[in-house]
């Protein structure tokens, strides 16, 4: 394929019309590569051919319509469609250089180093504490009280909790507001130390203050962590995100540096749902 | 085309009036069977509860050479058609153990005899004109009373109405639901948590799923013939004991535990299985530590009322033998036991009128316990329900 060829070269020119893979390997470090990927729901093919590399220590946003395919793509990224029996996918998603759907790779090792953020806030039905210990305990990353604490305060810093929650570390996670128990859920991803946090929709449950909050998050973790998030929003992906990827009927339509999608799409349809004109 | 309100309400009429009638039916039917309930209890309890009574008589025993090998010595010779032949034949043995009593007397409140006990609660009896008599004196001058039945509550079963007991049987019901619950809630909750948790949804589970729904609808007396041919046959368990009545009521409660346990497990919202694997959890950490917690109190409550349901079976138990007559009150796995149900069922069969109470005591016993483990479950789901 044409957009192949592109990547192999080098080259920064995208065939017009043709969904295209940016490779900006010189001024940023590959996080996924994908390549011809394919998924179907029993006969409903829901990804067609898509080729996109995303990078590291940014913030990348799909969007599109709905039903586009664009959360489906990202549950790829950490196998989490295996949970549903009729999917079946071909192609080639890579990271680290290591295929994530081979056999030998393990999903839970996958998901250790790609947590998930998702639509609606689901932290467990326990304490604060217990939320985000939980995993690190787990994966035998803390064992010690002291550790876990640290751990603990650690994470809700970084997610911008700390300050709200430290005297209620005990009080149940669900006893939060949506914006909060939303953070608490950033908070329990990031505190496994991932690579990749994918956020599916992660502010569409959540009022305008709780949504800038995230938003502001975001930016902010980056620094730390490669950010695959959705969106139906197209204010918030010009606001967050450092590359945007746009999604139509399962394939890329468009692939390129925010802000230059933004102001000059070079897709006709690019243009048409950026402006409002579906979607 | 526009209605007036007039030729609305006209139609409205019609179908509010409908609505009121099959309202008043709808109560009606709740209504009769609100007074087929209240007519039970009320049977039941004018029938039973006078079981919890017994009649004792004041008398004077004396211990005497001859008492030793007749026990019928020991009493006054007009109060022997009254006593119970269960306190004359205590008095020989008492005798050889204490022989210093020999020549001693006392006065005690002894066992009267199932007839006494009948005529005094003004139910048919077997006495004569004169014992009528001999007692109504007794009574007048406080010799003779109804008093709380320990016997009912402390013993086993017994030919003789005034010493039968329903102890055996709720000893027997008690090993025989450990026995159940041993082996029907571990494989129950297992077998659900594959089929809901693991197993793919394919022909074959589907086929399992669909046996499981129709084994719960099976008539019970056919687990007792399984049991007999399976257990008793060919494993040679023991017949008769609360292990083969445990093992055969398990087979039965096993498609309650594992239907309560799949709907409980479907109804943790799925959100909670993803955040569990979203941090890298795999499948049997999720079920453990995400899903279990959240699914327990709705999994107890169908245990509960599983082994309540098998605590009131008989059909099945007859079958592998537990309606054995069983004097002694025995803990044991293997040895014969007897269950409440069979116990009433048994007493049920009896002609003296006074088990005929008996037989509604023990109705109200295990209605008792029934009411309460039901009345548990409600309380565990209650207490232990989680909101998310």
């Amino acid at each position: 394929m044409n957009s192949h060829a592109t990547v192999m070269n080098g080259q920064q020119t995208p065939a017009v019309g043709q969904p295209y893979t940016r490779n900006e390997a010189a001024c940023h470090d590959l996080s996924f590569r994908v390549r011809d990927l394919n998924l179907w729901y029993g006969k409903n093919q829901a990804l067609k051919n898509l080729n996109i590399d995303l990078f590291q220590k940014n913030v990348t946003a799909l969007i599109g319509p709905s039903g586009c395919g664009k959360s489906t793509f990202l549950r790829c990224l950490n196998r989490m469609n295996d949970l549903i029996p009729s999917v079946r996918t071909e192609g080639l998603v890579e990271m680290d250089g290591l295929d994530v759907n081979a056999p030998k790779m393990d999903e839970v090792a996958l998901r250790r180093r790609v947590g998930m953020v998702f639509q609606k806030p689901n932290p467990f039905p326990k304490s604060i504490f217990e939320n985000i210990a939980y995993a690190p305990r787990m994966h035998d990353l803390v064992s010690r009280k002291a550790e876990q604490e640290e751990l603990v305060e650690k994470a809700l810093r970084d997610a911008g909790l700390w300050n709200e929650v430290k005297d209620k570390l005990h009080e149940p996670g669900t006893s939060l507001s949506g914006g909060q128990q939303q953070r608490l859920c950033i908070a329990r991803a990031i505190a496994v130390q991932p690579d990749v946090i994918l956020m599916d929709e992660p502010t569409s449950a959540l009022d305008p203050i709780s949504t800038a909050t995230i938003e502001d998050l975001m930016d902010k973790l980056k620094e730390k962590f490669t950010i695959i998030t959705v969106t139906h929003n197209m204010q918030q992906a010009a606001r967050v995100a450092d590359y945007t990827a746009f999604f139509h009927l399962g394939e890329i339509i468009e692939y390129n540096d925010t802000k230059v999608m933004f102001s000059t799409p070079a897709q006709k349809k690019t243009e048409d749902y950026i402006s409002g004109r579906y979607g | 085309m526009s209605h007036s309100f007039d030729e609305i309400s006209q139609q409205l009429k019609r179908r509010h009036r409908k609505s009121t009638r099959l309202k008043w039916i709808t109560m009606g039917s709740l209504g009769l069977a609100g007074l087929f309930l209240v007519l039970f209890f009320a049977d039941m309890l004018s029938k039973g509860l006078p079981a919890f009574q017994q009649a004792y008589i004041q008398t004077e025993i004396s211990y005497t050479q001859e008492a030793e090998t007749d026990g019928r010595r020991a009493f006054d010779e007009e109060l022997l058609p009254l006593i119970s032949r269960t306190a004359v034949r205590t008095i020989p043995l008492e005798l050889r153990n204490n022989p210093d009593m020999i020549g001693t007397s006392k006065a005690e409140w002894v066992l009267a005899n199932s007839d006494v006990d009948q005529y005094l609660k003004g139910h048919r009896h077997r006495l004569s004109d004169e014992e009528q008599e001999a007692l109504d004196a007794r009574v007048e001058s406080g010799q003779v009373d109804l008093r709380f039945n320990t016997t009912f509550f402390g013993s086993g079963d017994s030919k003789i109405a005034e010493n039968a007991g329903i102890l055996s049987a709720v000893v027997g019901t008690i090993m025989t639901m450990i026995v159940t619950l041993a082996i029907s809630f571990p494989i129950g909750v297992m077998t659900a948590i594959y089929l809901e948790e693991f197993a793919p949804d394919n022909r074959l589970t589907q086929i399992i799923e669909i046996n499981i729904n129709n084994l719960a609808a099976i008539p019970s007396i056919l687990f007792g013939l399984l049991g007999l041919a399976i257990f008793i046959n060919f494993f040679g368990v023991p017949r008769s004991s609360p292990l083969v009545g445990g093992m055969t009521l398990a087979l039965m409660t096993l498609p309650v535990i594992i239907i309560s346990t799949r709907t409980a497990l479907r109804s943790v919202p799925e959100s909670i299985r993803h955040a569990g694997f979203g941090v890298g959890c795999s499948r049997w950490q999720v079920v453990r530590d995400h899903v279990l917690p959240l699914a327990m109190p709705g999994i107890m409550t169908g245990s509960i009322i599983g082994l309540a349901q098998a605590m009131g079976e008989t059909a099945p138990l007859i079958i592998v033998g537990m309606v054995a007559f069983i004097p002694d009150v025995g803990v044991s796995f293997t040895n014969a036991a007897t269950v409440m149900p069979a116990q009433i069922f048994t007493w049920a069969g009896e002609p003296e009128q006074a088990f005929v109470e008996k037989t509604a005591g023990g109705i109200l016993v295990l209605l008792t316990i029934l009411i309460s483990l039901n009345a548990f479950a409600v309380v565990m789901r209650k207490k232990f329900e989680r909101r998310w």
